[in-house]
């Protein structure tokens, strides 16, 4: 089957991008939301450079990463979410830097 | 018979053990019967196998009777064994009989005190001890028992322990004994390593035959030996626990501190004569240190106004003159005065118990006065064991004893003027403190009641020992006397005898010099303190006078110069160091790490987002050193 | 596999012990008694039974040994082995965790299973060390005997538990830690050598080494076991642990762990690294004898009874490091006996120290005095016991300091006088405790009942124990005689001797 060859670095360049922008996020956001949205971005950032990985070596390893990244991803949502429900619930708020109290 | 030589030692134990494990809940009977009972059949058994030994010796008139192999590793092979030969023979019956006599009188003397089984417990242990120590034929099993009676006499002298003073009286004597004891152990170890046995004949044997006399290692043996004895019999330079030691009950001070134990550094010293031979320096020193002592010992009895410590430092002082005895080599003549103080100094100290008893606690010779006649029953036995102790010529024994040591002193080929000269001034000084005290004390006004009087089983003791006291010297007369020498004759099948280098002329010149001393000083004592008391009172109460007073009752200073060597600066060690100052290190290492925890936490804010950003640049770094570098 | 029931009697009787606790406090008791109990009936038929029976010098050192494939890519080895030195400590052991049972009888009232599963998973991790003798193995028992000897301390111990028991944690992992890089390092320098991977105890032996190597690997060794031991200036975990410890775990602390170190230095210091070893040994004997002297003045000079006590091991244990390396057989039994004899009479001290702690709730000498009056026995048994650790000739301390300063004399003559110096300041301690404990003046009035029929079984039974070995300490001796010999051979004689045995 004929492939778009698409250049590695083309999607490597994307994963980068995409990581470093999800990484910006979680640095400068206060929304404990917006931080868990911007580690699913990290996430994929991950699986997107797995997958050209794969396709370059032409090895299924790149794919099975990404599903498992995936389910991985789900699960962490999951959790995430469970916790800022909780969070929510105990500060009455979404500030990350609200929840500092527990400093040494 | 001499097959039941273990029995000596063992019934004592055996009553020990006895009274330790029924733990004061016999009756007082019961209990006198199994103390006092024990060491009476001991006593039997002991005069039944002396008199075996007398009737039929022993092969090489000395007999060995192993119980059990104590230990064996790589050659060092000390048994619990018993060696009987004419000198622990004497010893043997100078303890068990003197020791039965004091525990006859203790069932009456201690009857009100509530101590009454562990006082007899004690006492046991001591006379067990007492027997291993002077029976053992290894000096392992000699030193066994001469840390026994150390104990022993700690436990009796702060018998009445309520009272700290007592506490304190019975440390200082097992620790300034135990100071000795180093020395001896140390010596142990130099005869171990050097000769490969401690067994008491073989090591002298090898002693002679390896070490040249006067050699450095026989020498170094026979000064580590002496410092156990100077210990151990209260002499130069660690006489200082013997005068504090009368804290404990009077019968303690009779048997413990005036007739067995003190005298175990005189007996230590004979047994191993042989190193003595070997080590002319140590066995000079034993007669300096003897010389010395009886000195020091008789000016600071002249200034005590306690009666027991008047009768501590005659001791320190008479067992001076045993060591000047030994130390010009009048081995057998030291034992003999051994035995006669064992009995008048008892009876002494009983008599002394009993006048203390009848005054109500009362140690002070100044509030006695007349007893005399109101308590004949104390003055008559004190009266003989004075003229004993004074070595009044003919009617007393301690006339024969002593003088044989004050003749040796002179005529022995060790022997010297100087030495006898001491001797002599020390027998003036004994019989002014002796008459000092019988003055004061039995003569003059009453100034006490008397409220008790002494029953029989206080008063056969001591009629026995005023009997001792008078007779005993019959077994060693002077040339001019008939020239009896049965006990020296005895004594020296095992011991040698003294090289005299003076004759019967010389002793006989001598010993009128001694009777001019001891005479004269009783003459001196009635003037100085019954005729004139004011004299001395006068001469003591001002300037040099009063210094020298205060100097010769706080016992030459020693106690003084030893409280700031010794004990002060250990009491100041603990105090500062109390808390361990190496525990410091730790303790700073923990605050160090504390600190760093602090620096560090200052980091841990709490915030999500800066956390997050650490981590970045973490691995920022780490990327591009990895990349990079 | 008489030896590996000894430890698995434990581990599964402190189970027990746990599981019994939260029905009935008795039974857990009951269960921790009589698996000790066994097991000191299995270590007495293995000392009957060896060969030579008791009198074990006429046999082989070696009376049993196991050997089971743990890990053979590294050469790890379940490698179990007893000589006498092993089996003298296991009596020890077993002797003192009975003692100990009997004395938190009534001492302990919470968790008491929990209690006695910590107990006895660290005497079972004792035991372990005391048989090991593959060095992972080995390794892993001293882990095992740390662990629960922490919680005793720190779940049952007095006011400042958690301090000492942190404190205890500390230095002795810490120095576990050196002791592990010196055996990974050896384990390395054997493989250089012969190509193969080794932990076994027996292969290890007669490991050529580079002089500079064998010191520093030498001297993990030493610290681990000096810390554990404890050597003067390693010593401060141990006042601390023991004050705060319960009786028990003092009983345990004093009586065995301590005696792990000793045991170390005489199996692994000495036999592994023979000329570092003796190259080091006149630093070590002078450790040994600034333990025993600066041991004995900070006993006088504390307040805290059961201080005292800790202060006074530190003492006894510098004869031990002085007979170990004064490198002669004569020390070295003195070493041992010294270990056996300082086990049982601070054993029971502790157990006595535990008791008067009971009945007033208070460790300052400064409100005692004159408790002969109220407990006539528990001051009998105060007396018998200070006597016998200021080392009274005819009980079992005497022996053993004895001999390792006779010993110790041929190798150092200014050493040992000072050492014998000690014997005063001992003197001085033990009396300082009999007066301020048990005579002198009332400072308070205490109305306690004194000691009991239990206690008494227990303080007797240790009494004629220490009774019976100063008068007769050759079973003692000669049990420990081939170990010891073998420990002073030149390690290759050593490791041909031994090739048929294990």
């Amino acid at each position: 089957m004929p492939v778009a060859h698409l250049p590695i670095n083309h999607a490597l360049l994307l994963a980068s991008v995409l990581f470093v922008l999800g990484l910006l996020g979680v640095l400068v956001r206060r929304n404990v939301i917006f931080i868990l949205v911007c580690i699913e971005i990290m996430l994929n950032a991950a699986g997107v450079a797995f997958v050209a990985a794969g396709s370059r070596w032409q090895q299924a390893d790149g794919q099975i990463m990404f599903i498992l990244i995936l389910t991985l991803a789900a699960a962490e949502v999951a959790v995430g979410l469970a916790l800022i429900l909780q969070f929510y619930h105990r500060f009455r708020s979404l500030d990350a830097d609200a929840a500092s109290d527990m400093e040494g | 018979m001499a097959q039941l030589l273990w029995l000596v030692p063992l019934l004592p134990l055996l009553g020990f053990t006895a009274l330790a494990l029924t733990g004061g809940h016999l009756g007082r009977r019961a209990v006198a019967w199994i103390g006092a009972g024990s060491v009476g059949l001991s006593a039997a058994l002991a005069l039944w196998i002396a008199a075996g030994f007398l009737l039929h010796p022993p092969a090489g008139h000395a007999y060995t009777l192993t119980a059990w192999q104590w230990m064996a590793v790589e050659g060092f092979t000390p048994t619990i064994g018993f060696y009987l030969d004419p000198l622990s023979v004497v010893m043997m019956l100078v303890v068990t009989f003197v020791g039965f006599l004091i525990h006859l009188y203790s069932t009456e003397f201690m009857a009100g005190d509530p101590g009454y089984s562990r006082f007899f417990a004690y006492l046991n242990l001591f006379v067990a001890s007492m027997l291993a120590l002077v029976l053992a034929d290894n000096l392992l099993f000699l030193y066994l028992g001469w840390e026994g009676v150390g104990l022993c006499s700690y436990l009796l002298i702060g018998f009445w322990y309520d009272d700290p003073d007592n506490g304190r009286a019975a440390r200082k004597a097992f620790v300034v004994t135990r100071i000795g004891d180093v020395a001896f152990t140390v010596g142990l170890f130099v005869l171990f390593t050097h000769l490969g046995t401690l067994d008491i004949q073989p090591l002298m044997a090898q002693a002679a035959a390896q070490w040249p006399a006067g050699s450095a290692l026989a020498t170094t043996a026979a000064f580590l030996l002496l410092g156990g004895a100077v210990g151990k019999s209260a002499q130069l330079p660690l006489q200082t626990w013997l005068p504090d030691a009368m804290a404990g009950p009077t019968p303690v001070s009779a048997l413990i501190h005036a007739a067995t134990m003190v005298t175990a550094g005189v007996y230590l010293i004979a047994r191993t004569h042989v190193l003595f031979a070997l080590a002319p320096a140590a066995q000079l020193a034993v007669a300096v240190v003897g010389a010395a002592t009886l000195l020091l010992a008789g000016f600071s009895a002249l200034t005590q106004w306690d009666i027991k410590r008047i009768l501590a430092y005659s001791t320190i002082s008479q067992i001076g003159y045993m060591f000047l005895a030994l130390g010009v080599g009048a081995w057998a003549v030291a034992i003999f005065h051994l035995m006669i103080h064992a009995f008048f100094k008892a009876l002494l100290f009983l008599s002394a118990g009993v006048v203390i008893h009848a005054l109500d606690d009362e140690h002070n010779i100044f509030r006695m006065g007349g007893l005399r006649r109101t308590l004949p029953a104390a003055f008559w036995p004190f009266l003989i064991g004075g003229l004993a102790l004074s070595a009044v010529p003919f009617i007393s024994a301690g006339f024969y004893s002593k003088d044989l040591i004050i003749f040796d002193a002179w005529s022995s080929a060790s022997g010297s003027p100087w030495l006898w000269a001491a001797a002599w001034v020390g027998a003036l000084m004994t019989s002014m403190y002796t008459f000092r005290l019988i003055f004061i004390a039995f003569f003059g006004e009453p100034r006490t009641q008397v409220t008790r009087r002494p029953g029989t089983r206080v008063m056969i003791p001591l009629v026995i020992l005023s009997v001792l006291s008078v007779i005993g010297g019959c077994l060693e007369l002077p040339a001019y006397m008939g020239n009896v020498h049965l006990f020296t004759g005895f004594l020296h099948l095992s011991l040698p005898a003294v090289h005299a280098l003076a004759g019967d002329a010389t002793e006989t010149a001598l010993e009128l010099l001694s009777a001019a001393a001891s005479l004269g000083g009783i003459y001196l004592a009635y003037v100085l303190f019954l005729r004139n008391p004011h004299w001395l009172r006068n001469l003591a109460s001002q300037g040099t006078g009063a210094a020298l007073h205060r100097f010769w009752f706080g016992d030459w200073a020693m106690d003084w110069l030893y409280d700031r060597l010794a004990v002060r600066p250990y009491y100041w060690f603990a105090r500062v160091n109390r808390g361990d100052v190496v525990d410091a290190f730790y303790r700073g290492l923990a605050l160090l790490s504390q600190a760093l925890h602090e620096v560090l936490s200052e980091t841990q804010t709490g915030t999500l987002r800066r956390y997050a950003l650490g981590m970045t640049v973490g691995s920022l770094i780490v990327l591009s050193i990895a990349v990079f570098v | 596999m008489i030896l590996l029931w000894l430890i698995l009697v434990l581990l599964i009787g402190g189970l027990l012990a746990w599981l019994a606790g939260p029905r009935h406090p008795l039974w857990s008791r009951w269960v921790s008694l009589a698996s000790l109990g066994v097991d000191l009936a299995l270590a007495l038929a293995l000392w009957v039974e060896a060969p030579g029976g008791v009198d074990l010098s006429r046999g082989g050192p070696w009376v049993a040994t196991l050997t089971w494939s743990w890990i053979p890519t590294f050469g790890i080895n379940f490698h179990l082995a007893a000589d006498g030195l092993s089996i003298l400590m296991t009596m020890l052991t077993l002797v003192l965790g009975i003692a100990s049972v009997l004395a938190s009888w009534t001492e302990i009232r919470e968790r008491v299973g929990f209690f006695h599963f910590n107990l006895l998973w660290s005497l079972a991790g004792t035991l372990g060390v005391f048989l090991a003798f593959d060095l992972f193995l080995f390794f892993f028992f001293w882990e095992v005997m740390l662990v629960p000897m922490y919680f005793l301390i720190a779940l049952w111990g007095h006011e400042r538990r958690i301090y000492a028991a942190i404190k205890f944690f500390l230095f002795t992992q810490g120095s576990g830690l050196f002791m592990l890089i010196a055996i990974l390092g050896l384990v390395f320098a054997h493989h250089s050598a012969t190509g193969t991977y080794t932990f076994d105890y027996f292969d290890l032996l007669g490991t050529r080494l580079a002089p500079h190597l064998a010191m520093w690997l030498m001297l993990g060794f030493f610290f681990a076991f000096a810390v554990k031991l404890p050597a003067v200036p390693f010593h401060t975990w141990l006042p601390d642990a023991h004050t705060e410890a319960p009786t028990a775990g003092s009983v345990i602390l004093a009586g065995v762990l301590l005696k792990t170190g000793a045991y170390g230095l005489i199996r692994f210091v000495v036999p592994l690294f023979p000329e570092a070893a003796h190259r080091f040994a006149p630093v070590a004997m002078a450790l040994g004898v600034v333990g025993i002297l600066y041991g004995a003045m900070l006993a006088f000079a504390q307040r805290d009874l059961k201080r005292l006590v800790a202060y006074s091991s530190i003492s006894h244990l510098g004869f031990v490091l002085l007979g170990v390396f004064a490198w002669n057989l004569l020390a070295l039994q003195g070493a041992v006996m010294q270990m056996v004899a300082h086990g049982l009479t601070t054993g029971a001290l502790f157990i006595m120290v535990g008791a008067i702690q009971e009945r007033l709730h208070t460790r300052d000498m400064g409100r005692m005095g004159a408790l002969w009056h109220a407990m006539p026995r528990m001051g009998a048994v105060g007396l018998f016991l200070a006597v016998a650790s200021l080392g009274l000739p005819g009980l079992a301390n005497f022996v053993g300091e004895f001999l390792t300063l006779l010993g110790s004399y041929r190798v150092s003559v200014p050493l040992t006088v000072t050492a014998t110096v000690g014997l005063v300041a001992a003197t001085v301690y033990a009396l300082i405790l009999v007066q301020k404990v048990f005579h002198g003046r009332p400072r308070e009035h205490w109305e306690a009942a004194d000691l009991g029929a239990r206690a008494m079984a227990v303080m007797l039974t240790l009494i004629a124990l220490v009774v019976w070995l100063g008068v007769y300490p050759q079973p003692v001796l000669n049990t420990a005689h081939p170990a010891l010999s073998a420990a002073l051979t030149p390690p290759a004689r050593v490791a041909l001797s031994t090739g048929a045995a294990p």
